[in-house]
């Protein structure tokens, strides 16, 4: 247990120590449900329908921008090479890594909520549920962000790449995510949906440590 | 000795040995080919002349004849490509390699064919050339996952290392593939439910289903054909990517 706090400890004090990359992103997500307005008009109530799907576009854009962030630091400075001598199975590290990156990308994410809220005309409930489903869906986003960073690690312009391969697996994610807000016209099902969207983060946290570890393990060769 | 020549003990290291997998499956071209054609002409007589037209849609349900053979491909391709990517990662099967490869454009090639026939079909007979239903949507996640596959293919400049990552990825991507196959059950929205393999047996009339059984093994041999002109094709782009960096060798040293 030891190796595994220690690298988590070790990844967020360095993102904190060099630099305001996680504050970039943040910036980053108020920006983009800042820019939607401008772009279907200020409609409050339009808006405030729109409000759930606006923050899971926004949420799953800053997702995909802070992916290559993952790996590809420790793979260029060698890190990797030493974290695969490691005691610690290589699929632990990596879900070290994935905890580490969820606190430091969509953490602060979801503590900027309540700005998006007011500017998209949220109510209270929404803005309750919103918090609550970002708050049980970002992991899977991580977690399958993760693969996609693994499986790219060594390509050169990889930053590319991985979201253009993890885009079509997160779909179910968004899907879920915004039903957990709000489920449009009929009867309300968000309990369910937030409760399949809880279910596919643990099955993807679970998961996708091992395929990243896999593909780290193959392409460090 | 050549490299056609070297010795081959048993089938497996002839599956395995790149240029014995060519010599012998150079051979099966030509009738797969023959069988190919033979099978279309077949099956695109009895579409187009000695099937009835459709009770409701009409003429239109010979768009049938191409949409479900190609839609079936859309996810056969993934299936060879998810068991290739286990011959990779398991046996590190070289051959492996270059089915996963060469099976990726084909896919989604038969994908993109299947959505365009079931976007020229869903309009006259649902009114409307796309909607966001369940069947529609995953195959559309379907085509997504082959074009990500054939970027990374793309992306790595050593072919050998890309194969392991990519095959990774392939089974990954493989969750996709009964999403699909239960989407017409767990969404029933618009695309009907499975129709020909039915416990109690297909809801169509034989003078429909026996067009598109043809119809189906016609592009399942093409898919063959080409699957394996693609797999020639990549060993010898292999094997003129390895004489070519011999070659630089030399010239450097």
């Amino acid at each position: 247990m030891k190796p595994f706090a220690a690298i988590i400890a070790r990844d967020v004090r360095l993102a904190l120590r060099s630099g305001g990359d996680w504050l970039t992103l943040v910036l980053f997500f108020v920006m983009v449900g800042i820019v939607v307005p401008f772009a279907i008009g200020p409609d409050r109530e339009l808006l405030a329908r729109l409000s759930p799907g606006i923050v899971w576009i926004a949420a799953f854009l800053s997702s995909l921008l802070g992916l290559d962030r993952l790996f590809r630091a420790d793979h260029e400075d060698g890190t990797l090479l030493l974290l695969r001598a490691a005691d610690l199975p290589m699929s632990l590290v990596v879900l070290a890594k994935v905890i580490a990156h969820w606190l430091l990308t969509a953490l602060p994410l979801i503590a900027a909520t309540p700005l998006l809220a007011v500017m998209l005309a949220m109510d209270m409930a929404t803005f309750l549920k919103a918090v609550l489903s970002l708050l049980v869906g970002t992991p899977a986003l991580v977690a399958l962000g993760a693969v996609g960073a693994a499986v790219t690690v060594t390509i050169r312009r990889g930053g590319l790449i991985a979201p253009v391969l993890i885009l079509p697996l997160a779909i179910p994610v968004l899907i879920f995510g915004v039903g957990a807000i709000s489920t449009g016209p009929g009867p309300d099902q968000s309990g369910t949906a937030l409760l399949l969207l809880a279910a596919i983060s643990l099955i993807v946290a679970a998961l996708s440590p091992l395929a990243a570890a896999l593909a780290i393990n193959s392409s460090e060769d | 000795m050549s490299i056609e020549s070297a010795p081959g003990e048993n089938w497996w290291t002839r599956i395995a040995h790149p240029g014995q997998f060519v010599a012998w499956s150079r051979r099966l071209v030509l009738p797969l080919s023959i069988a190919t054609v033979l099978l279309f002409a077949l099956g695109l007589w009895f579409a187009f002349f000695n099937s009835p037209p459709d009770y409701q849609m009409g003429d239109t349900v010979r768009i049938m004849y191409v949409h479900v053979p190609t839609a079936w491909l859309s996810q056969f391709v993934y299936g060879v490509m998810a068991v290739s990517a286990i011959g990779t990662l398991v046996w590190r099967h070289p051959m492996a390699d270059v089915s996963m490869k060469a099976a990726a454009p084909l896919g989604a090639t038969f994908t993109a064919l299947a959505l365009y026939t079931g976007a020229l079909w869903g309009r006259p007979t649902w009114g409307t050339f796309w909607e966001w239903d369940g069947r529609m949507t995953s195959t559309l996640v379907l085509l997504l996952i082959y074009l990500g596959i054939i970027a990374l293919w793309r992306a790595f400049d050593d072919q050998l290392r890309a194969a392991r990552i990519v095959a990774i990825f392939t089974l990954v991507g493989a969750v996709n593939i009964p999403i699909i196959k239960f989407s017409v059950d767990w969404w029933a929205t618009l695309h009907q439910p499975a129709s020909v393999f039915r416990l109690d047996g297909p809801t169509m009339p034989p003078s429909i289903l026996t067009p598109l059984f043809i119809m189906v093994f016609a592009f399942t041999f093409l898919f063959l054909v080409l699957h394996l002109i693609g797999m020639h094709t990549e060993v010898r782009r292999r094997r003129v990517a390895s004489l070519e960096r011999r070659l630089a060798q030399k010239g450097a040293a």
